[in-house]
């Protein structure tokens, strides 16, 4: 009889990695977008499971809210959302399954040999409030300087992106169509 | 969550791991290749919060690492929609194959 922890944990993996493989070999484009929220909220499941309460929700804001909706804009701007996508040649498919499987097994050889023994399971987590103040923290162990390092890079991004995007006056913008 | 050893949430993230890379090799359009990008990212961030959590939870290095990389991924993310929009106007197309311009 399995404790009911152990039990969701293998539903919540199984609803991860099923959703992930929908994800990655689904026909239309719309779909495989929509598989791709159910697990990246099956990977924000499993964060909960780990009891990281703050990672989780991290997770299901910026993963869920921002970075899922942003892909189904930028399917519904370039091409039809029902469209199917072209299929892929079956040497092609064979070849990246081998290379796959071959990386699965190997890496997880790896794992099982090295017998990784649980220390700390019961000590009590590091709380929240130590993780706020360490954040913007500038003593030893801080990440002050991280975090606005990541702040600039956050401003880079959002000015290159207007700059890659914005249409030129003077440019050439005539479709190339192959 | 005691009755789980650390072994079975690092084989689930490196499942997700490959099934990115998998998605990474077949497929040819832009925005599931930046799909499976996704999910190969967020495999690391389960295997760095289940090593802070198993081994050392007294510590928060795990937390921030994954918080880092998942701040970075939201980054990248932005940056390549960008340019995702910017190859369809430019080659009427997503597909990687179409965009040749400085492949020779």
């Amino acid at each position: 009889m399995m404790p009911a922890s152990a039990i969701a944990f293998y539903v919540i993996s199984g609803f991860l990695l099923v959703t992930a493989l929908l994800s990655v070999t689904g026909k239309q484009i719309f779909r495989s977008a929509i598989w791709l929220l159910f697990s990246l909220l099956g990977v924000a499941a499993i964060y909960f499971w780990l009891d990281l309460n703050l990672l989780a929700a991290i997770q299901i804001v910026v993963y869920v809210g921002g970075i899922v909706v942003l892909i189904i804009f930028s399917v519904f701007l370039t091409r039809g959302a029902g469209e199917e996508l072209p299929i892929i040649r079956s040497k092609r498919r064979f070849f990246s399954l081998l290379a796959v499987l071959l990386g699965f097994l190997f890496s997880a050889w790896c794992l099982w040999s090295y017998g990784f023994t649980s220390l700390a399971i019961d000590t009590p987590m590091a709380d929240i409030k130590t993780i706020g103040r360490q954040m913007l923290s500038i003593g030893p162990g801080g990440y002050a300087l991280p975090f606005e390092m990541v702040s600039i890079l956050l401003l880079a991004a959002m000015v290159a992106c207007i700059a890659i995007a914005m249409k030129l006056p003077g440019s050439d913008q005539t479709p190339q169509k192959k | 969550m005691q009755h789980i050893p650390l072994l079975h949430v690092l084989i689930v993230s490196a499942a997700l791991f490959f099934i990115g890379m998998y998605g990474m090799f077949t497929r040819r359009n832009l925005i599931t290749v930046l799909m499976s990008l996704e999910l190969m990212l967020n495999s690391v961030n389960i295997n760095l919060a289940a090593f802070q959590r198993y081994l050392y939870p007294q510590q928060t290095e795990g937390i921030f690492l994954s918080l880092f990389i998942i701040i970075i991924a939201a980054a990248e993310a932005a940056i390549a929609i960008a340019i995702i929009i910017h190859l369809y106007r430019t080659y009427h197309s997503v597909d990687v194959e179409d965009a040749t311009e400085m492949k020779y």
